[in-house]
């Protein structure tokens, strides 16, 4: 082989990679992504049977019910709807009611939220961006200082 | 005063980081010795400047001096004095400070031990390092002073977060720093060489030992936030894919090409133009982390848009560097002599693949981690891109990688015989395949990719060890003369051997506990006991407990197995009283090199308790394997034909040149 076509078989080699590694991201970044939601969101563009979303909102006061065991169901608002989430699990430290909090898992048919993940990731004030952001927006939010 | 002293020294290393940008790059332009020489002075004042402001503000740190903003901010005079010190760079403007000591200290390295090299080189990668030294100054005197005083000073600080008060931030930042930091002599010798419109075999001489150092810290800083991720925050994941890990993991994987284009440079001098790229591209990486975590653009998008002073300050430092050494490139990279060539098979031509698989990985990783930023910021939208997009993406195109590392160093340069390599590589090809079809079929839980993992992560083992064992000539040669030879290899070899073995264990680890692993979740009044894997955990007592700035309710268990006492388990809910933050510490009992994790969670009625127990079989590998890649590294660097401050002159290089046609 001469210098010039090395050069190009490397380079093809180069683009070939790339072109696989595109394809697996443009395929991945259509399945993968989940939208985050607001129970009102839900109102106005309802999620597919199946599809994962990140739902944020507040921890609806006196909803945190425990069932049998370590299932707890309770409900996330916002300014608009409420929606019912099943959790199967230990909540995050900072877990209130009244707080503000993301979870991620399945819309049922029954319109539940089965969640596999609970997070109340949190700055100073105990409150996911997302949610603080559009509870802001809403003018649920009230600031705490 | 210590204080004003701190922040004065600050001042005095950014007027010298001035100097040291300038005068040694005006001096190489004008052939000027003097001046060019001015850049070693310089570069060690800067250190030593930025080492006393630094030790300032840790003084300022371990007296509580709550009349500095920063430290009131971030301790708490009831706060452990471990903790007060490592809370130094426990929070924004600390840390980068931190970020700035190292990057003197790097700087002074290269004044202190460089007098071998070059005078021009010598001069540009001094400048070069300088005018980064010289931006991050600025950054932190003008939108970041940890000195600020405040007026009039609180009684009480308002307590590190409790998440920071642990001892895995007094080893993980600094590592971590060591490694990003790092880079910028890859960097800085990249750009000088630019300038100098030359690039030889022993300039990657030269740039090979520090690029392999500051691997070797990344790798061991990258491993230690990962264990400490996994037992500080209660849930045992070791890694999540989360922006934050992906900044240093970026500039790991470009590294790690680096390094690899490095050796062919050096032995081969050919990929000359795409070493260049990569060490540009590698602490390009290192900056983009610094900005993803530093400017708060992760926080909020938003935040950034309404506040953006620091973000907009490091994204024009960003864009000034990268930029400014991309133009550069562009002008220079083609009046660079192409190198040697070599056969698409042979060592040259693995190490090409190499590049291209980590590199298009790593293209990957930098899209999953600013995708949802460009779309939040563009559409309003947000979305989120978690494990699943990577698991998808980064993982086809690592497995082919991992497949590929032992044929590597069984390549000869120039022109290799991939079937012999092969046949050489038989033993250990059957011996993973064997395991891990046995485990297939044994283990009812292992999926095709798992089996597909385990295979590979043994073949990266035993392919290490094949490699060693036939360069020592073990079963051709006499047992004493093999150890002789064995005894006698190049240290280099052994890095090489280790860093394979070292990737390989991890890839077991994350194999056998994301197969193997076992959950339970349940209600346990005191008294209970909860079987899982080999093991039975009985849930003793409930016991509040105060230590030095927390409370915290305390539940004891007992571990069994067949019957006898194991030891003891401790898991707790705390509380910070100064911040009334409250935190899980797992309880974590190692066992061989498997662990079992217990956190504990809300009381629920009738004094039974949520308990969450897992079995995470071969987990510890999962760090070990980091370790020993560390070690690896270390032991290259060992290698004296690669020491730091080794006299690289041409006729040295010619020589291993020559010598590697072995």
């Amino acid at each position: 082989m001469t210098r010039k076509q090395k050069r190009l078989a490397i380079i093809g080699m180069g683009m070939g990679f790339l072109a696989l590694a595109a394809g697996l991201t443009f395929y991945a970044l259509g399945q993968q992504t989940s939208y985050f939601y607001m129970p009102s969101d839900l109102l106005t563009r309802p999620a597919a049977a199946g599809e994962r979303v990140r739902l944020g909102g507040l921890v609806q006061q006196g909803s945190v019910i425990r069932d049998q065991g370590t299932r707890v169901r309770f409900v996330v608002e916002d300014g608009g709807n409420a929606i019912e989430v099943i959790y199967e699990g230990i909540l995050p430290d900072l877990f209130r009611e009244q707080q503000g909090v993301v979870t991620e898992g399945q819309i049922g048919q029954d319109g539940i939220l089965m969640a596999d993940t609970v997070l109340a990731k949190h700055d100073e004030t105990y409150m996911p961006r997302e949610v603080a952001e559009r509870l802001k927006e809403e003018g649920v939010w009230q600031e705490e200082e | 005063m210590s204080v004003e002293l701190g922040h004065f020294a600050l001042v005095l290393a950014l007027a010298l980081a001035l100097v040291q940008s300038f005068a040694p790059l005006v001096g190489a332009r004008l052939g000027h010795s003097a001046l060019m020489r001015m850049g070693e002075p310089a570069a060690i004042t800067v250190f030593g400047l930025t080492a006393a402001a630094f030790a300032a503000l840790t003084f300022a740190y371990v007296q509580s001096d709550f009349s500095v903003l920063n430290v009131w901010e971030n301790s708490h005079s009831a706060k452990p004095l471990l903790f007060k010190i490592t809370g130094t760079w426990g929070n924004h403007e600390g840390s980068m400070l931190l970020w700035v000591l190292i990057l003197a200290l790097f700087g002074a390295l290269v004044a202190a031990f460089g007098r071998n090299l070059p005078p021009t080189l010598r001069a540009n990668v001094l400048a070069v390092q300088g005018l980064i030294a010289t931006a991050f100054l600025l950054f932190i005197l003008l939108t970041s002073n940890p000195f600020t005083r405040l007026v009039p000073p609180p009684i009480e600080g308002r307590d590190l977060n409790p998440i920071l008060q642990d001892i895995g931030l007094a080893i993980h930042p600094p590592l971590l720093y060591l490694g990003y930091v790092g880079f910028s002599i890859s960097f800085s010798f990249a750009v000088a060489a630019l300038i100098d419109g030359r690039v030889d075999a022993a300039w990657a001489r030269w740039v090979r030992p520090w690029t392999l150092a500051a691997w070797a810290f990344l790798t061991g800083g990258i491993a230690m936030g990962s264990y400490w991720a996994y037992y500080e925050l209660g849930w045992g994941g070791f890694w999540f894919w989360d922006p934050v890990e992906n900044a240093s993991f970026l500039p790991w994987l470009s590294g790690t090409a680096l390094l690899h284009s490095a050796i062919v440079m050096e032995k081969r001098s050919a990929l000359k133009i795409w070493t260049v790229l990569l060490a540009i591209l590698t602490f390009s990486l290192s900056l983009l982390g610094t900005f993803l975590v530093r400017s708060g653009v992760l926080t909020s998008v938003h935040a950034f848009a309404t506040d953006p002073s620091r973000g907009v300050f490091i994204l024009a430092i960003l864009v000034f560097f990268i930029g400014g050494a991309l133009a550069l490139f562009a002008l220079r990279a083609a009046a660079l002599t192409p190198g040697g060539l070599f056969h698409p098979i042979s060592r040259e031509g693995a190490l090409v693949l190499n590049n291209l698989l980590l590199t298009t990985a790593a293209a990957t990783v930098l899209v999953g981690t600013l995708y949802p930023l460009l779309v939040e910021a563009l559409t309003g939208e947000k979305i989120s891109v978690g494990a699943p997009f990577f698991n998808l993406t980064f993982i086809p195109l690592f497995l082919p990688l991992l497949a590929a590392v032992p044929f590597g160093p069984l390549l000869a340069w120039k022109r290799g015989d991939l079937l012999a390599a092969t046949q050489r590589l038989q033993v250990a090809f059957a011996l993973s395949a064997i395991c891990s079809l046995a485990g297939y079929l044994l283990i009812d839980r292992a999926s095709a990719l798992s089996a597909i993992g385990m295979a590979l992560g043994l073949w990266l083992v035993l392919g290490a060890v094949t490699d060693l064992a036939l360069k020592a000539g073990i079963g051709k040669v006499a047992p004493r003369m093999a150890l002789r030879r064995l005894v006698g290899l190049p240290l280099s070899m052994f890095g090489t051997a280790l860093a394979h073995a070292g990737l390989g264990l991890t890839v077991l680890g994350i194999v056998c506990v994301t197969t193997l692993e076992v959950e339970r979740i349940l209600v346990m009044r005191p008294g209970e006991t909860v079987e899982i894997a080999d093991y039975h955990l009985r849930f003793d007592n409930m016991g509040p407990f105060t230590g030095p700035n927390y409370t915290e309710d305390r539940a004891a268990f007992t571990l069994f197995s067949g019957g006898v006492v194991r030891g003891e388990i401790i898991s707790s809910k705390r509380l910070y009283t100064a911040r009334g933050m409250p935190t899980t510490e797992a309880g974590i009992r190692t066992i061989g090199l498997s662990q079992l994790y217990v956190s504990i969670g809300d009381n629920v009625s009738d004094d039974g308790l949520v308990v969450r127990v897992w079995w995470k079989p071969m987990v510890t590998l999962i760090w070990l394997g980091a370790v020993v890649m560390m070690v690896g590294g270390a032991v290259s660097l060992m290698d004296r034909r690669l020491r730091v401050g080794v006299p690289a002159p041409r006729r040295a290089a010619t020589a291993t040149a020559g010598k590697s046609a072995r």
